[in-house]
């Protein structure tokens, strides 16, 4: 190869690698709710534009970075999921409805907080600033464009911190447990429906950080969160339902795939490339790359 | 009942609500009617598989604009008549679904609700860039100058056929649900490996349940291009299919015909009403509110409801 | 409800044969996306055409009628749209129907017009009418006759002004219909002056990083980039050109977005030296010399309800598609569709935004999508953009206000 097709190449993984960074934290909270909880909940990217409003609300306001402040307004985030699941959980789980309900309920849900902020929002497309989002480094002909770097290195503290929460607490071990036998859980003296309840919330947390990483990349407005629902739930399954390690592979081989396509085929066929690969993993390995 | 006085009774009933073009002036009406009938086809379809069978299919609007696309193409081959398209479109997504049916054999449960999603996207992508159908630029589809077989509108025909379509779909959901095929398929829901075990064929019970399914929701999209006159990949494809015709089953009850079309005439109804009396951001609010309000109060369904309060006053 | 408005309905139809047809308010209907993907642009219309119905009712409305509209949510939904309009028509009973904003919920409604002998005002879409010829169809956009070629006509001619005349062009845009049609027109003005294609892609909407797009097109070199896309691919090329540090000699063309505050002060410098169409500019405001009145206002109310806080690309031409309506309604003392259309189609009206005459086909009668170049762009701040200084219009000649600084990489120094 020529320099320049080597210097093509090694860009086209480092910005493959940074978009699958950023994927892995938008579709971290679905590994957790959908993943390791049954929970459908297709309203998760609405959230994540709520996230994405909050923290650009205060960027705009008051110039704090939006990033810091998702991580600080996290406990709101975890209160509002601790909420939605008791009203899921009321409504459905005590029921022993099957987790198909919820997504109906999800879908609502999707609804009114869309329209929620356009109402308070407006429907004009807003993007937070800080130092880095126009600053970029480039090391050796390789491009590292700020406002991805900062993304990437934030979502890989927050998955690594998720995957290590949830193996080596007693906490996190609940969390898991709950995906495979309620019972052995309960007579452990957990009750597992406080253990959903919190780990839900957890991911709804971590819905608020995306949305803080997305308004730093692009600019948003309401509707926007309904282009992530296919990618987030491909991510979730392409790793592996409910493995943390699995998602974050999962979100850099769709980054890298979609990255080499847009780069040496055509960019119109990035989606087709990425799903074809999640049908064909389903295909021979049907329960994703990590899937117990 | 039997199946064939159900079926004749249907017919009947569709032939009646389509002698309504007769005396009804008013086109709003059709043309509500057509978009809420539209609905009754799609969760009739989507229960047929995911009600009777327990197969989650996430990509109705895939089957939906398979439909709609094959329209396109006759259009623009030879300006295909309108019952030749709903055929053609008919078979097409039929077949699709008989190839959807092969995944049933490794992918279960969410897997396989998550590969036809995957599928749904990989079939946009694909219309995206087919530039014979228009590409990401849309196709337009135009109304013939005389309308045929003796309507005095466009529309009045488009509605017929949409009557028709949804006899079709109740019909067949009601053969499906009372055969010998609706009791393999059960019994494939509730333990598929017992089924397999005791000797019921599942792998072709599954197929013949999505290739129903498939042709059905495919039927559906057929007359979509004329209704609309121009057609483009993020509204064939729109969410909202997929959304709706798992939300309407939900809503009326997944065990027979009759809850998806009361879910589907429920939540179409209010859907259609409320875009046109609240006029602001509000009515998707309302829409997004009645959905949850709806799933928590009917948990097994209007028809859920129904038979409880029946068992009780027994 | 229902039997109160048709009996309303009824009532009104008797009066009108009666004199005191005076007495009755104007009914005018569409839909308009409030909600959804286009709703940024439904609103701000929304705003502009109020305006228009307060400021004639302020005047004692028109033939003394007052106007009032009618109008519902299509959620930028194109399936809901033909039943909107049949309500509007059906149960409603409008006397005037004009179309939501773009390509997408204009179409579907224009079979319904022609059904019923409607005349059609209609709101930036780019070529519905082409297939359907319909005589009673209008376009406010000033795309001109052939909309796809008049809307990336002037992009190709500043290109082709430059010395040396550039030989190479790069065209890429999103997977949707207005970017699509634009890149139809420009291939038309490519083949048209020789020039190589050396990279023609789309990309999906919703494509989170740009980058290696544009690192494929840097790949080859091209004179010329030509892009048409909708507002966040277009922050996000951008974006990814002043990453990747794009060496071409002219960047943009068809973006949509820049028009709009929003946009304008997120990217700030990273603008300079991008080449755009406008519909407007501080600049020429002379050759607009009624529009600052009706930004003003609209300006007040768009801050209050989230959306554009300039104005300058769509608004103007909401207010000036109604000015147009209400002119044809006064002069053919009715509402008379045959008529109304008959007259617009032979008037050259007054409005907000200059003189506007209609074409056979119901499209502006000459293209006047301006061409400009951003530069000298300090910071992010709105008030770079409230006056004149930071636009260059290079196209069309009249009101060309200086030449092009290329190559594009220079103007960023």
């Amino acid at each position: 190869m020529e320099a320049a097709s080597i210097e093509l190449f090694v860009n086209a993984i480092v910005a493959g690698l940074l978009l699958g960074g950023f994927y892995a934290a938008v579709s971290v909270g679905i590994s957790i709710s959908f993943g390791m909880l049954d929970v459908v909940n297709i309203a998760h990217p609405a959230f994540i534009i709520l996230g994405s409003y909050i923290a650009y609300t205060v960027n705009a306001r008051f110039g704090f970075d939006p990033i810091l402040t998702s991580v600080v307004l996290s406990p709101l985030f975890f209160a509002l999921g601790l909420l939605l699941y008791r009203i899921y959980y009321l409504c459905f789980e005590k029921r022993g409805q099957e987790s198909l309900r919820g997504l109906a309920f999800f879908f609502g849900v999707l609804f009114i907080t869309e329209v929620t902020l356009v109402l308070i929002f407006g429907v004009d497309y807003v993007q937070a600033r800080t130092a880095y989002t126009d600053a970029t480094e480039r090391i050796a002909g390789i491009d590292f464009p700020l406002r991805l770097v900062v993304p990437f290195f934030v979502s890989l503290a927050m998955v690594i911190g998720l995957q290590f929460f949830l193996t080596r607490t007693f906490f996190g071990r609940a969390v898991l447990a709950v995906a495979q036998d309620q019972l052995a859980l309960r007579l452990m003296g957990v009750d597992p429906v406080r253990v959903k309840g919190l780990a839900f919330a957890l991911s709804i947390a971590t819905a608020g950080v995306a949305g803080a990483l997305l308004i730093v990349i692009l600019p948003v407005q309401p509707s926007i969160g309904r282009e992530y629902i296919g990618l987030v739930f491909a991510v979730c399954v392409l790793g592996g339902m409910g493995s943390i390690w699995g998602t974050l592979v999962g979100a850099l081989v769709l980054g890298t795939a979609e990255s080499f396509t847009a780069t040496f085929f055509g960019p119109s066929w990035a989606p087709a490339v990425s799903f074809g690969l999640l049908l064909a993993t389903l295909a021979f390995r049907p329960a994703g790359l990590f899937g117990r | 009942m039997r199946n064939r006085t159900f079926t004749a009774l249907v017919f009947v009933s569709a032939f009646a609500l389509i002698g309504a073009t007769l005396l009804v002036k008013n086109e709003f009406y059709f043309q509500a009617a057509y978009t809420v009938l539209q609905f009754v086809v799609l969760a009739t379809a989507w229960n047929i598989l995911g009600g009777y069978t327990g197969y989650v299919n996430f990509g109705t609007a895939a089957f939906f604009a398979i439909g709609a696309y094959s329209t396109v193409v006759l259009y623009n081959a030879f300006k295909a008549p309108l019952p030749l398209s709903i055929l053609a479109g008919t078979i097409v997504a039929g077949l699709a679904g008989l190839g959807v049916g092969y995944l049933t054999l490794r992918l279960r449960g969410v897997f396989f609700a998550i590969a036809t999603l995957a599928l749904s996207v990989v079939l946009y992508t694909f219309v995206v860039n087919w530039d014979y159908v228009g590409g990401a630029r849309g196709a337009y589809v135009l109304a013939p100058r005389e309308v045929p077989f003796g309507f005095s509108r466009y529309t009045h025909l488009l509605y017929a056929a949409m009557v028709l379509m949804a006899a079709t779909a109740l019909a067949v959901a009601r053969a499906v649900e009372t055969s010998k095929l609706g009791r393999g398929l059960a019994a494939i829901r509730d333990d598929e490996l017992a089924a397999e075990a005791s000797g019921v064929p599942t792998l072709r019970l599954k197929l013949v349940s999505t290739t129903l399914s498939g042709a059905l929701m495919g039927m559906a999209g057929t007359t979509f291009p004329c209704y609309l006159s121009f057609v483009e990949p993020s509204s064939a494809f729109s969410l909202n299919y997929a959304v709706n015709s798992i939300a309407m089953p939900l809503i009326g009850g997944m065990m027979s015909w009759l809850g998806p079309l009361i879910g589907a005439l429920l939540l179409g109804i209010v859907q259609q009403v409320v875009q046109v009396s609240v006029r602001s951001e509000w009515n998707l609010l309302i829409v997004g509110a009645l959905l949850v309000v709806f799933v928590t109060l009917a948990p097994n369904g209007i028809m859920g409801w129904v038979s409880a309060w029946r068992r009780k006053r027994i | 409800m229902k039997f109160r408005s048709m009996l309303a309905a009824a009532l009104g139809a008797i009066a009108f044969s009666t004199t005191v047809a005076a007495q009755q308010p104007l009914k005018i209907g569409f839909g308009m996306s409030l909600t959804g993907a286009l709703a940024g642009n439904g609103k701000a219309a929304l705003i502009a055409m109020e305006q228009w119905r307060d400021d004639v009712n302020a005047k004692g409305g028109i033939l003394g009628r007052k106007v009032e509209y009618v109008y519902y949510d299509d959620q930028t939904q194109p399936a809901s749209v033909p039943a909107l309009y049949t309500k509007l028509m059906d149960v409603d009973k409008v006397d005037i129907v004009v179309s939501g904003y773009g390509t997408a919920v204009i179409a579907p409604a224009i079979p319904v017009m022609m059904q019923r002998n409607m005349c059609f005002m209609t709101l930036f879409g780019l070529n519905p009418n082409g297939k359907f010829n319909y005589d009673k169809y209008f376009q406010i956009m000033p795309a001109g006759p052939q909309p796809g070629v008049g809307w990336t006509q002037s992009f190709f001619d500043v290109a082709m002004a430059m010395n040396p005349k550039p030989k190479t062009v790069a065209i890429v845009g999103a997977d949707a219909e207005y970017p699509h049609n634009a890149l139809d027109g420009a291939r038309v003005h490519i083949k048209k002056h020789g020039l190589k294609i050396v990279y023609d892609k789309t990309y999906p909407p919703n494509t989170v990083d740009y980058a290696p797009i544009v690192r494929a097109i840097q790949a080859t070199n091209p004179d010329l980039v030509y892009v048409a896309s909708y507002p966040p691919d277009t922050a996000g090329m951008i974006r990814a050109a002043n990453e990747v540090g794009l060496k071409t000699r002219m960047f943009g063309g068809g973006m949509v977005g820049l028009q709009y505050a929003s946009l304008r002060t997120q990217l700030g410098p990273l603008l300079n030296g991008v080449v755009n169409y406008e519909m407007y500019a501080p600049e020429v405001s002379k050759k607009f010399p009624f529009l600052e009145k009706i930004i003003g206002k609209y300006q007040e109310r768009a801050v209050k309800e989230g959306v554009d806080p300039l104005g300058y690309y769509l608004p103007p031409y909401a207010y000036a598609m109604m000015e147009v309506l209400g002119q044809a309604i006064t002069a053919t003392k009715g509402t008379d569709q045959a008529k109304l259309a008959e007259y617009i189609h032979k008037t050259t009206f007054d409005t907000v935004v200059g003189k506007v005459a209609f074409a056979k086909n119901g499209e502006w009668a000459s293209s006047r999508v301006l061409m400009v170049q951003f530069g000298g762009i300090k910071g992010n701040s709105l008030d770079e953009w409230k006056g004149p200084g930071r636009i260059t219009v290079l196209g069309p000649s009249e009101y060309k206000t200086g030449n092009v600084r290329a190559p594009f990489q220079d103007n960023r120094k």
